[in-house]
């Protein structure tokens, strides 16, 4: 898995009320709810992001609600994947449960600015910044075979059909 | 090398002799529950892998209570999707408005959850459950979808924090005050991935409301469980209730934590959170002058009897501010009916508040007071962040019912004391 793409750039915190508000909740459609992607955190971002663009946010990205609302607003926006410095434990469940690729990395977020291009080489373990690396935390391998089995009820489906 | 309770738990339920941090489980799950916002994700996605009878129709439970009794259409809509797959299902806990409740006030009501059991819920709050000696948390659609096909979830086991409470607790202090200063002391990340476990002689003096408060609010410090060993103060909650045969749990004297953290409590004042986050405490005496145009409460965190009792105390024979509204939400039925047959109805009305059925609404801005432009909420609820309950530029004060129905009465943060 490879990411190239301009990074929308976020602070501490942010909470599943930032990534999608409430007041959305009786909305379950995802294009319904990428809508209003981040709308209180960045009243422009839902109109303004672009397929493949990349969330960079700092500690405990995803904290607050369970709502997985929040991961499929990311993913329908057509973010390919957030790095974070750390993220709140059932957004990061949540992420892997339904296949938005997230990453850990202590060190991306004071390095990078708003629109800048990284390149996020899953594969390889970096972050590429010009000519400089980065690299992103270590995933369980139960974790990466969640990705690669596309989320968690497609891993069931094939663990029983093995 | 011995185990804390949440090991035991998560290890008993994995069918393993021991568990130890960081390793990834396959579990049994007692109960997998969900409510109107999250499990119409969950059922689509159960029916989207094939899912045709859920594991078991007692263990699986569902309950309308976020955006219900219905807010809008859309809602509607979603509440309808539940209640045709509950009745599909043939589910047994499926609570209809009259019958239901706020989630985590009605589950322990009704003997659903009991202590030992390992349970997860498609709402952040399941934590709550640890004031019963049970491992619950929350998780996401996707991971009740796969709990209430097969039952079982895939689990990290987490450090344990743990917290001892020294001490005698001072007058209107209760259980919020405890967890909100707590949060407050390790931030909103301070436990993160991690179980927090709640000891000491000060615990062992609060009452089951007050541990289901505290045990809710662990997920504001980033927490997966906020546990505490049950007691004989659990004992006399459960018995007569638990609707299974249940278990108690202790942590062993050789446990492994993470940490210890020694709080003494007859430092603790009752507390407010400031905006925007839940760590934002700070001691009534030190809040200075803060107009607020709102009091909230009831919710997950403070809807049951017990914090209704210690609202109408203050109130009692007093008048709320002018132009203030002061909006009381009993979490459940029966905290409803006991407030109502206690003649705590007549406090309130007297007062110039408003009851409202049972519903999560204004706590998470879906409806039943939400704030306009500017306003400022003092909330019983567990939740600060920006818009939370409103527009943006609102502002939400998280406290305990004493905090909330004090301010009511002076327009301003205040505490029971300072009302003459």
């Amino acid at each position: 898995m490879k990411f190239k793409g301009k990074i929308w750039k976020f602070g501490d915190n942010i909470d599943t009320d930032a990534i999608i508000p409430a007041r959305y909740l009786n909305i379950w459609d995802p294009q319904g709810l990428a809508a209003h992607c981040m709308e209180d955190a960045a009243p422009q971002f839902a109109k303004q992001v672009k397929p493949g663009d990349i969330i960079v946010g700092g500690e405990n990205f995803g904290c607050g609600s369970s709502r997985e609302h929040a991961p499929i607003a990311i993913k329908a926006a057509g973010v390919a994947c957030v790095v974070a410095r750390s993220f709140a434990r059932i957004f990061y469940r949540n992420s892997f449960n339904m296949g938005l690729p997230i990453f850990e990395s202590r060190e991306l977020w004071e390095r990078v600015q708003e629109g800048e291009e990284i390149e996020v080489d899953a594969d390889t373990g970096f972050i590429r910044i010009g000519a400089a690396l980065l690299p992103i935390q270590q995933v369980p391998p139960f974790m990466q075979e969640l990705i690669a089995d596309g989320g968690l009820m497609n891993h069931l489906a094939k663990k029983a059909a093995r | 090398m011995g185990m804390t309770i949440s090991e035991k738990i998560l290890s008993r339920h994995a069918g393993l002799d021991a568990v130890h941090p960081g390793m990834l489980i396959n579990a049994k799950v007692d109960i997998a529950h969900g409510n109107d916002i999250t499990a119409p994700i969950a059922i689509n996605a159960f029916r989207k892998a094939g899912g045709k009878k859920v594991f078991d129709r007692t263990r699986v439970v569902l309950i309308p209570d976020h955006f219900s009794p219905n807010k809008d259409i859309d809602s509607a809509e979603q509440c309808k999707m539940m209640r045709d797959f509950a009745l599909e299902q043939e589910l047994v806990h499926y609570y209809e408005v009259g019958e239901a409740g706020v989630e985590h006030a009605l589950l322990p009501e009704k003997g659903i959850v009991v202590p030992g059991d390992l349970t997860v819920g498609a709402d952040s709050h399941t934590c709550t459950y640890g004031a019963l000696g049970a491992f619950s948390t929350g998780v996401g659609s996707t991971d009740l979808a796969a709990a209430m096909m097969t039952g079982e979830l895939w689990f990290k086991v987490p450090e344990t924090m743990k917290f001892v409470y020294h001490g005698k607790l001072n007058p209107w202090v209760g259980g919020k005050d405890l967890i909100l200063y707590t949060i407050g002391l390790i931030g909103v990340d301070g436990a993160i991935y991690r179980a927090m476990e709640f000891t000491g002689e000060a615990i062992a003096e609060l009452t089951m409301a007050d541990r289901f408060t505290m045990s809710n609010m662990a997920i504001e410090a980033g927490g997966k469980a906020g546990i505490f060993i049950p007691d004989a103060v659990t004992e006399a909650y459960v018995k007569g209730r638990a609707l299974r045969p249940y278990t108690f749990y202790a942590s062993d004297p050789d446990a492994v934590y993470h940490s210890t953290t020694d709080i003494d409590v007859a430092q603790i004042e009752p507390q407010v959170s400031f905006p925007h986050l839940p760590s934002n405490a700070r001691g009534i005496s030190a809040v200075g002058d803060v107009k607020i145009d709102q009091s909230v409460i009831g919710s997950c965190t403070n809807g049951r009897i017990e914090d209704l009792r210690i609202a109408a105390g203050v109130l009692k024979g007093r008048h709320i501010a002018p132009g203030y509204r002061l909006i009381v939400i009993p979490a459940t039925p029966a905290v409803y009916r006991q407030a109502m047959q206690e003649g705590l109805f007549d406090i309130f009305l007297d007062a110039g508040g408003v009851i409202s059925p049972p519903t999560c609404g204004p706590c998470l801005g879906g409806y039943m007071g939400i704030l306009a432009k500017g306003e400022r909420c003092v909330s019983t609820t567990n939740r600060n962040f920006v818009g939370r309950m409103g527009h943006t530029g609102s502002e939400v004060y998280l406290a305990g019912p004493a905090v909330a129905a004090a301010t009511a009465v002076l327009g301003r943060l205040a505490g029971p004391d300072q009302l003459t």
